[in-house]
């Protein structure tokens, strides 16, 4: 049963990740070619027309060889996560369909005018196509965000003991909730920097070049304020993000942290290496430093979870035992309740749907009401019944903490970059620095690693839950042979590499002509 | 209605024609969507309640599923 989960779990992230090596650019792309072709509109300039053209030669190429690779993760629920995506019913499929009818095909349509469309439309009608691929590309995403970000924050919904299905009850509860909106801003302007970093690494080979260097140096001049822009919110919504996730999901945070008993007035870690010899739940005599070597900045951790200096913030160890106060996003102050208690209420409510059951098989009105209550009563940890001890309950730290520093590091490294790009062009200069074309190039990588490990953060942290404390992983899994999955996962494995050479290739072919 | 109709078509049609990266591209989006929903959907990614007909009794399967 390990292995299968484990399999299906790699299955899913090889995926994902791979979809999103696509995704990001197209996001972010779109809106600098736009912008360009604004220019290209109000000022009649052909060198504006020429330079849109080139970008949206790799807004294509990005376009075609990562369209629909996200299908796959939907074939995935329906084999490897049957029972997940039974128990989740219309809440995460409702936003999906959206997706595909309206932005899917709102930016196919406006996508082949703005390919074919250069002699056949007016000007005009031209640039609102361009505009229109720019905000349905985005649109897609809005809708996908929202359904993942249901599972890290389920709301609006009601649980539906005849079917054991989760039925929406409140559709905006679910489009609006504050981790929904928070995600979907952090994750688009963490594409929109991606982009912009792409931008500019190009334009940075092209002057290194001595090629197209009037394109380039308009390029990187748009890219580095769209990109400055773009991370300054994304710093914003990141501090939102740290918020929420210590409001709905406090062992995600602890895990980024690798903070395992808490505080109040906890220190934010800048930069640590985790002690590979600590574990959860230590006798404090003999428990182990959680960190080799660390820097922190006092204070900061609280400060960021709770808006507060000496804020308590939980740690793993606090989070498994409870007993410490906890004021949750609705703003209620209650005592956290220990994993032990959880599991006891997990429990009774996973009873309370059988005997729900075998009372609708018997006919017994009552019995069924008895049972609905307690079910209402102790939902809330239902899927705590399916996590067998404490240590389950904990993410991998070191990856969930690596990955959250690496992501802050590049960060703060790209606000550096987009700085130092929009000084040495406003001062003319960018052609003699070549130690800054070279980082430029080097930063494509770079900002592709930061994106991916957002995502690690986001997912790894949250496990061992696919919808959180209602369904781990172990009871979402379907009942399918692991030998299979490995098959699958081979499979993508090639068609996914093999989709990321062409795309490279292809790429690399259309930058080296030129515009 | 039939001239809107046939702008269209000559619209995609020209599209298509003059398109030269845009073919490469295409033949990649053909037989990635082949594989995916023909290769992969039909022998690897059958729905894993594709057994139970009704939606009754696939409630029932994952209800067992869940209470056992």
């Amino acid at each position: 049963m390990d292995s299968l989960i484990n399999l299906s779990r790699m299955q899913f992230a090889l995926t994902a990740m791979y979809h999103w090596l696509f995704v990001p650019l197209t996001l972010g792309l779109g809106f600098i070619i736009a912008f360009m072709e604004t220019r290209y509109y109000r000022t009649g300039d052909e060198f504006w027309k020429k330079m849109t053209q080139f970008w949206m030669k790799l807004f294509a190429i990005n376009f075609a060889i990562g369209i629909a690779t996200g299908i796959i993760l939907e074939f995935e629920f329906g084999t490897n996560w049957s029972n997940y995506s039974w128990f989740v019913g219309d809440i995460f499929g409702a936003p999906l369909a959206i997706e595909g009818i309206f932005a899917f095909f709102m930016e196919s349509t406006f996508f082949a005018v703005m390919y074919f469309g250069w002699e056949k439309v007016s000007k005009k009608a031209h640039l609102v196509s361009t505009w229109l691929t720019a905000i349905g590309t985005n649109l897609s995403a809005v809708w996908i965000l929202i359904a993942n970000s249901w599972m890290q924050y389920p709301t609006g919904m009601a649980f539906n003991p005849d079917t054991a299905r989760n039925e929406m009850v409140d559709f905006w509860s679910v489009v609006f909730s504050p981790v929904a909106i928070n995600k979907i801003l952090h994750t688009v302007t963490n594409a929109y920097v991606l982009a912009a970093v792409v931008v500019i690494g190009v334009s940075a080979w092209f002057l290194l070049k001595n090629r197209e260097q009037l394109l380039a140096r308009k390029s990187i001049k748009i890219a580095t304020i769209f990109g400055f822009v773009s991370l300054l919110v994304l710093i914003f919504t990141g501090d939102g993000s740290a918020y929420n996730v210590a409001k709905v999901q406090p062992m995600k945070l602890a895990a980024m942290e690798g903070l395992y008993d808490g505080e109040n007035g906890a220190p934010l870690v800048a930069f640590g290496i985790l002690n590979p010899e600590k574990d959860i739940c230590e006798d404090p005599e003999v428990a182990e430093d959680p960190y080799l070597f660390e820097i922190s900045f006092p204070k900061m951790l609280s400060l960021l979870a709770t808006r507060e200096m000496d804020g308590f913030v939980p740690g793993i160890n606090d989070i498994i035992r409870g007993g410490y106060e906890f004021t949750d996003r609705e703003g209620n102050t209650y005592i956290e309740p220990s994993f032990d208690e959880k599991k006891a209420q997990g429990t009774l409510a996973v009873h309370a749907l059988k005997a729900y059951q075998d009372a609708k098989k018997s006919g017994d009105q009552a019995a069924m009401d008895q049972a609905r209550t307690i079910l209402d009563e102790n939902f809330q940890y239902f899927g705590y019944h399916y996590i067998e001890e404490p240590e389950d309950l904990v993410p991998n730290v070191p990856l969930t903490f690596y990955a959250f520093h690496l992501m802050v590091s590049l960060g703060m490294f790209f606000l550096l970059l987009f700085v130092l790009y929009f000084w040495a062009e406003r001062k003319n200069k960018l052609e003699n620095q070549r130690w800054l074309l070279w980082l430029g190039i080097i930063s494509i990588p770079l900002v592709y690693i930061c994106s991916q490990s957002g995502w690690i953060v986001a997912e790894v942290g949250r496990q061992p839950w696919t919808i959180q404390n209602l369904l781990p992983v172990n009871a979402s899994i379907s009942g399918v042979e692991s030998d299979h999955v490995l098959t699958t996962l081979i499979l993508f494995g090639v068609l996914f590499t093999t989709l990321l050479a062409a795309e490279l290739h292809i790429m690399f072919k259309q930058i080296n002509k030129g515009a | 209605m039939k001239a809107t109709l046939q702008k269209i078509w000559n619209f995609y049609y020209d599209g298509f024609r003059s398109m030269t990266l845009g073919r490469t591209l295409w033949v990649i989006i053909l037989i990635k969507l082949f594989v995916m929903f023909v290769v992969l959907r039909i022998f690897f990614f059958q729905p894993a309640m594709a057994e139970f007909e009704t939606e009754e009794q696939k409630a029932d399967n994952i209800i067992e599923q869940l209470t056992r």
